[in-house]
């Protein structure tokens, strides 16, 4: 079930002359013969820069589809009932729930970076006399499993305003405990169902679903949702993201 | 004898790179189906999935999507405004379909590529809709929220899943019986690739009308 954390850019691209052929014969617009499709199948064929170059060509051009889609749409993700909710709620991440890393709320404090007006750290008490809003939404993995969980925290619109953040920004960018990081799209970050869930079950996060805090954000796929949040930044870079960087589609909107 | 043309070019071209697309997206869409398999016991060997690990099969799944897609709206246009989809699977009905289905089960039934028989008619509009419902169900499981509106039709993410999956099986069900046939009667592969084949002397299956 896990996904594979070693997997390099270059295992995106197999089957080299294989994938030429359809290329060819796509243009050709006939004499794709079984044969040939039949040899698609388990050929080990060097790698082709050329292919995988088209490939991330389209998933850039399937960012921008998706980012106009978000906003002509913009919909609310359904919201479910506690009896809803699944139980037990699986644990995922690139590492076995054991290496989650421990983070201590004494000394611990939200950093936040990059085009905002007020930088000050935020504790986890600080943010949780801040407004609180629930949801009970699905969360559902690139892998395409998906659960439904219940989560509370702080609306992250309300806290980017909060804090003076550049809301013109084109990103925000996440850097977590466990060297996990993330970045997300500004108009995705200010979705009103957007979170800085600092509860799980109305009980306080745990480690393994991303203590202190998890950016809970259901219109976006499980692996656009960190845990272990540390520092918070208001860019106008891609910071890119650990999946992300190799080679899952950057928008991943759901 | 002159050959007269049965299959124009559109189709022609529609059908290649149909075959092309779909088969890159059921090879790349096992692959994503192993990272989570709706069924325990139903895993697809490394050696039919295209993209060798999930990022890869979703970046192929997601590319040859807007191939598929973009071939199939211009065959659906040109099939419709043309009359071409009328002239080749129209009339239909119960009786002729039951009359064939009849005749194929005692291997009676003719197979050529100028009179469709009713099963054959059957067979080509309801891959059309396998298709396009694969489509809706795949929308809806790359966009469950922002497509939420076509979940009356496939149900939620979840169920869409199982739809998507069915959709692709009833795919594979329909390329094993269209190549099995082709096979039988090999006759029917130019014309898909030149166009032309023989004038059909009698209309021995005219019962269809």
């Amino acid at each position: 079930m896990l996904l594979k954390p070693n997997s390099s850019q270059k295992l995106l691209l197999p089957r080299t002359k294989q994938v030429k052929n359809i290329e060819r014969r796509f243009f050709m617009g006939r004499a794709l013969s079984f044969g040939a499709l039949s040899m698609l199948a388990g050929c080990n064929v060097a790698d082709d820069s050329k292919a995988q170059s088209i490939l991330d060509a389209m998933s850039r051009w399937n960012d921008g589809v998706q980012e106009a889609i978000f906003g002509a749409t913009n919909q609310l993700a359904t919201t479910y009932t506690e009896a809803d909710i699944t139980d037990p709620f699986p644990f995922n991440a690139y590492y076995s729930e054991d290496k989650a890393p421990d983070v201590k709320e004494e000394g611990y404090k939200l950093e936040l970076t990059g085009l905002v007006d007020k930088k000050a750290p935020w504790t986890l008490a600080a943010l949780r006399a801040l407004p609180q809003q629930s949801q009970i939404t699905r969360h559902i993995c690139v892998e395409g499993w998906s659960v439904i969980g219940k989560w509370a925290g702080v609306s992250f619109a309300d806290f980017l305003h909060m804090v003076g953040a550049d809301t013109k920004a084109k990103y925000v960018a996440f850097k977590c405990a466990d060297d996990y990081y993330t970045t997300l799209d500004m108009a995705s970050a200010l979705h009103p169902q957007t979170i800085l869930a600092l509860t799980f079950r109305d009980q306080v996060l745990p480690r393994k679903y991303g203590f202190p805090m998890k950016l809970r954000i259901p219109i976006k796929l499980g692996f656009k949702n960190p845990k272990h949040i540390m520092s918070i930044e208001v860019t106008n870079e891609d910071r890119g993201g650990y999946w992300e960087d190799q080679g899952y589609n950057w928008f991943s909107g759901t | 004898m002159q050959k007269v043309l049965i299959h124009p070019l559109y189709v022609r071209i529609f059908h290649w790179i149909n075959a092309a697309a779909i088969v890159t997206m059921i090879m790349s869409g096992w692959q994503i189906y192993n990272a989570s398999p709706l069924f325990e016991s139903l895993i697809f060997p490394d050696s039919v999935t295209l993209g060798d690990w999930l990022g890869g099969g979703i970046q192929w799944h997601l590319a040859a999507m807007w191939v598929f897609v973009v071939n199939l709206l211009i065959y659906l246009v040109l099939g419709i405004a043309t009359g071409h989809f009328r002239e080749k699977f129209f009339p239909l009905g119960p009786k002729a379909l039951f009359h064939d289905i009849w005749a194929a089960m005692r291997f009676k039934l003719g197979h050529n590529s100028h009179d469709y028989n009713a099963v054959q008619k059957a067979f080509y509009i309801g891959i059309i809709l396998v298709m396009l419902m694969t489509f809706v169900s795949g929308l809806v499981v790359w966009k469950s929220v922002q497509f939420q509106a076509l979940s009356w039709i496939v149900g939620n993410y979840a169920t869409a899943r199982y739809v998507h999956f069915a959709g692709m099986t009833l795919i594979c069900a329909f390329i094993i019986v269209h190549v099995a046939l082709v096979a039988i009667v090999p006759s029917t592969l130019i014309p898909m690739i030149t166009g032309k084949a023989k004038p059909f002397p009698e209309k021995e299956n005219s019962h269809v009308a």
